[in-house]
């Protein structure tokens, strides 16, 4: 562990105890719904970081495990969600066999199997299940939903597991994190302060300029600051870095919640008390994780 | 019969598969009865006596004893031992002869302080479809009056493992556990009041997509 890690993750912590000060001293109704939620809501982030930060410190394949079991758990909340038919249960199989396999090309660093396993062999795959099932009727949905779930649920958050196999990986992995995270906590902290004209009022009726513009000067200044700590990111690269984060997770939100809507649910799940389920936590990252490692790998690997 | 082989079994085996792969989420688990009970069930899948067992307290499993199939579970010898020793299954017959008494055992199970789990659709039937309860359930409860019955809704178990697959496909199961009901002195209106518990567990949970509705 590196020593800007450290300062990180002192700095995770800090922000963490100060938030849960804050709400004992908060006035209100004990009992009232909202902060119950809200409670709820920062408990649970005690129990995600904790997860992640641990794993991040005991082992790299620890890490690459615990995203492996993010990916499960997003998939399957997919797959619940989506009408699937009973012929679609092998290649559903296939599907999440496809998650320990893609994770250890992610975990050995085997870049070339890492990126074409899922867009081209899995792409192939379960089309061929399909047909083997022999079932036409719904055909095209079946294929179509579930390469699109694969793609956004284990490929694109591979893409974090990969950055533990590159030189000081965990650095980089808890800098996307952070960033992925806090640029959340912006966008809706600068949204409700000044957030007035909305961006795409029939997808997210809660995405406004202000949240989006003050999410995006927030997260470019934490990314310039913690670059030094734990990037090999120069102060332009950076900005860059933090720019694309703030639009990229801005992009995946929205992207999560046009499937809720067309679903007609409110929640992915239920697992995270506070949050809904792991794809309504993670819904930024599946943008985030991707371009920031196409970016970071572009630069200096 | 010793309850440990069956304690361990449920303890090590089944709820680390129940909780991790199919990660049940249970909501009302603080509605579980603790004494004698009946846990009355849907049923869509060999996961539901599983899952049941994963959301009653540690504590309780050595009482916990799922009602199932004679003709399923004690098909042969070697089947019936695995049955009653690892699951607790107390066999009933589904189609049985004149004059034999049917819930003598379960009877026994309940006045011993027992968990009884019944499925009173009496078949798995098709994927998350419920059909009617079968009138038995009454004239079970009528013999044990001050039992509570305590309706469990389960959803999800079916996709995950229907009946008549082998090949086990995680998707997302849920489990509502209901106020216990008290017997209201008639035993032919006993599947008529589960149901209509059954019908408004299920309404809690969130409505899942299908095609043609959206």
């Amino acid at each position: 562990m590196t020593d800007g890690v450290k300062w990180v993750v002192g700095g995770i912590l800090a922000i963490l105890v100060i938030a849960s000060i804050t709400i004992r001293l908060l006035p209100h109704k004990a009992d009232s719904e909202s902060y119950i939620e809200l409670k709820r809501r920062v408990q649970s982030w005690w129990v995600m970081v904790f997860i992640f930060v641990g794993a991040l410190v005991i082992d790299r394949r620890l890490s690459v495990v615990v995203f492996a079991f993010i990916s499960f758990l997003a998939l399957k909340e997919y797959v619940s969600a989506i009408p699937t038919r009973r012929v679609d249960r092998r290649a559903l199989f296939w599907a999440y066999l496809s998650i320990p396999v893609q994770y250890y090309w992610a975990g050995t660093g085997y870049y070339g199997m890492f990126i074409i396993f899922i867009p081209v062999y899995l792409f192939l795959l379960i089309p061929l299940r399909l047909v083997l099932a022999g079932e036409t009727k719904g055909f095209l949905r079946a294929a179509g939903t579930l390469h699109w779930g694969l793609m956004v649920t284990v490929f694109s958050l591979s893409h974090g597991a990969f950055l533990l196999s590159l030189k000081d990986g965990p650095a980089l992995l808890l800098y996307l994190v952070v960033l992925t995270q806090s640029n959340d906590v912006a966008q809706f902290i600068s949204g409700k302060s000044f957030g007035k004209r909305k961006i795409v009022p029939r997808v997210s009726p809660n995405k406004t300029w202000g949240g989006f513009i003050g999410g995006v000067i927030i997260t470019s200044c934490l990314a310039m600051a913690l670059a030094p700590l734990l990037t090999p990111l120069t102060l332009g690269q950076s900005a860059i870095a933090g720019v694309i984060i703030a639009v990229g997770g801005f992009f995946g939100d929205l992207t999560v919640s046009a499937v809720k809507r067309d679903l007609g649910i409110k929640d992915m799940g239920a697992t995270i008390p506070g949050h809904g389920g792991v794809m309504d936590r993670v819904d930024s990252l599946t943008y985030t994780a991707p371009l920031f490692f196409h970016l970071i790998y572009y630069l200096h690997f | 019969m010793k309850p440990w082989p069956k304690v361990l079994f449920y303890v090590l085996v089944v709820r680390p598969i129940v909780l991790i792969i199919m990660g049940l989420n249970v909501r009302h688990r603080e509605r579980l009865p603790e004494g004698a009970a009946i846990l009355v069930v849907n049923h869509n899948s060999h996961l539901d006596t599983l899952a049941v067992a994963s959301i009653v307290p540690m504590r309780n499993l050595a009482r916990l004893r799922p009602v199932g199939a004679r003709d399923y579970f004690c098909r042969n010898p070697f089947c019936e031992m695995l049955s009653r020793n690892m699951l607790g299954v107390i066999p009933l017959d589904r189609r049985p002869k004149r004059g034999e008494d049917l819930f003598g055992e379960c009877v026994t199970a309940l006045n011993n302080g027992e968990l009884l789990v019944i499925f009173p659709e009496g078949t798995r039937g098709e994927p998350e479809e419920r059909v009617p309860f079968k009138a038995g359930i009454g004239r079970l409860v009528e013999r044990c009056p001050d039992t509570p019955m305590v309706p469990v809704f389960l959803r999800g178990c079916g996709k995950s493992l229907p009946r008549g697959e082998a090949l086990f496909v995680p998707f997302v199961c849920e489990a509502v556990v209901g106020e216990a009901l008290a017997f209201a002195g008639d035993r032919k209106a006993v599947a008529r009041q589960l149901e209509v518990a059954m019908d408004a567990l299920e309404e809690t949970l969130p409505t899942i997509a299908d095609w043609d509705s959206i």
